[in-house]
């Protein structure tokens, strides 16, 4: 469970940086999901209430927002979407690109050009986006 | 902000030593040599890991003959697969036989998301197999793994020396420890890796005579502990 590991390291630096602050506890935390990592949403969320018990974030409300993934060609400058072309991909492939997406660039061209240079603009993974507290 | 940086050294917790297999040059032998010593120190008894972290050309897997079909298993995070006595984990298991073409950024993310969700648990001793050079996976391996030391890799050629000794220049100027040098593939009698890896102020480990026949072992790790190159490191790292 990959989501796991995510979710311990989203708890893991919400705490960290409430303790710099000062806070007695957190009481709210969004959390962007980027597209491209297809996490799921289910364990993530399970995985996050589980790994906040006993911390300064047990109570808090966790927003979890998903962001769609945007690729632009650094070749030809066509911009699309992942979802686009997701459903060309077999299991396998979304699966690596789940585990470490930047495999994106070993699978996936650009649609327009073929070029493997692309960026992600938008919706890679895991990024906190921002957590409130008391002090 | 990225959550996962700050989950990385708790990541490497039970690790004791980590040790960064590194040159400034590609072909001088550093994931041979990484993959020997992760073998060398398993044989004597030590719990290894072995980080493949060359993200364009990763090799330990074919050195060691390693098999990369399956995707490693998942608990809480990736376990990764024991061979040969070693805890192996590299990006070739997703990657596989295709080209991974990255630019800064994207190796900064995939070395953050590797180190970020890989549970090693406890080792006496993590190798990590680096690639060419003083560019990002070098400055990643320094930001990120706090406690690594270098083991620096060089060939008597005065091409890779030059290269090798602004490494040594940059790992010292951040205060990086550096276990020592050791000249790799030595066809000569020459003294002069040794004079000048002495200059800079760092441990000439010794060297490692060129073998014809290493290449017919290449893929066998039963093989790789007989030859001479395998008996010849095992000396030189001999009190790590």
């Amino acid at each position: 469970m990959h989501e796991w590991a995510l979710a311990e390291s989203v708890v893991m630096t919400a705490v960290d940086i409430a303790n710099k602050e000062d806070a007695s506890k957190i009481t709210k935390i969004i959390v962007k999901v980027g597209e491209l990592q297809q996490i799921e949403l289910d364990i993530f969320k399970y995985a996050l209430d589980e790994i906040k018990k006993g911390t300064i974030m047990e109570n808090a409300e966790i927003v979890l927002e998903e962001e769609e993934a945007i690729l632009k060609c650094r070749v030809c400058g066509h911009e699309w979407k992942y979802k686009d072309v997701l459903e060309k991909l077999n299991e396998d492939i979304s699966e690596a690109i789940h585990f470490v997406p930047e495999m994106a660039h070993t699978y996936i061209r650009c649609p327009k050009c073929n070029s493997p240079d692309f960026e992600v603009i938008k919706g890679r993974g895991v990024w906190i986006k921002s957590i409130e507290v008391e002090r | 902000m990225d959550p996962r940086v700050a989950i990385i050294e708790h990541r490497l917790d039970g690790i004791k030593r980590i040790i960064a297999v590194a040159s400034g040059k590609g072909g001088v032998g550093k994931s041979v040599t990484a993959s020997l010593l992760a073998l060398i120190l398993a044989k004597r008894g030590y719990h290894v890991g072995l980080l493949d972290l060359d993200l364009y050309g990763p090799s330990s897997h074919i050195i060691l003959g390693i098999d990369v079909d399956e995707y490693p298993s998942e608990d809480k995070g990736i376990i990764p697969p024991e061979r040969h006595g070693i805890r192996f984990m590299s990006i070739v298991y997703y990657s596989k036989e295709h080209p991974t073409p990255l630019r800064g950024e994207d190796v900064t993310n995939a070395i953050i998301e590797v180190l970020a969700i890989t549970r090693w648990g406890n080792l006496d001793f993590l190798i990590i197999d680096m690639p060419p050079g003083i560019g990002d996976e070098t400055l990643d391996t320094i930001r990120l793994i706090k406690k690594s030391e270098f083991l620096v890799v060089t060939t008597p050629s005065k091409v890779a020396l030059q290269t090798v000794v602004k490494l040594v220049k940059l790992l010292k100027e951040l205060n990086v420890p550096i276990i020592g040098v050791i000249e790799n593939m030595k066809f000569d009698d020459s003294a002069y890796v040794k004079d000048t890896v002495s200059e800079l102020g760092v441990k000439y480990l010794g060297y490692v005579p060129f073998d014809k026949s290493f290449e017919d072992a290449v893929g066998s790790a039963e093989k790789l502990m007989k030859t001479d190159v395998a008996k010849k490191l095992s000396e030189l790292v001999g009190n790590l």
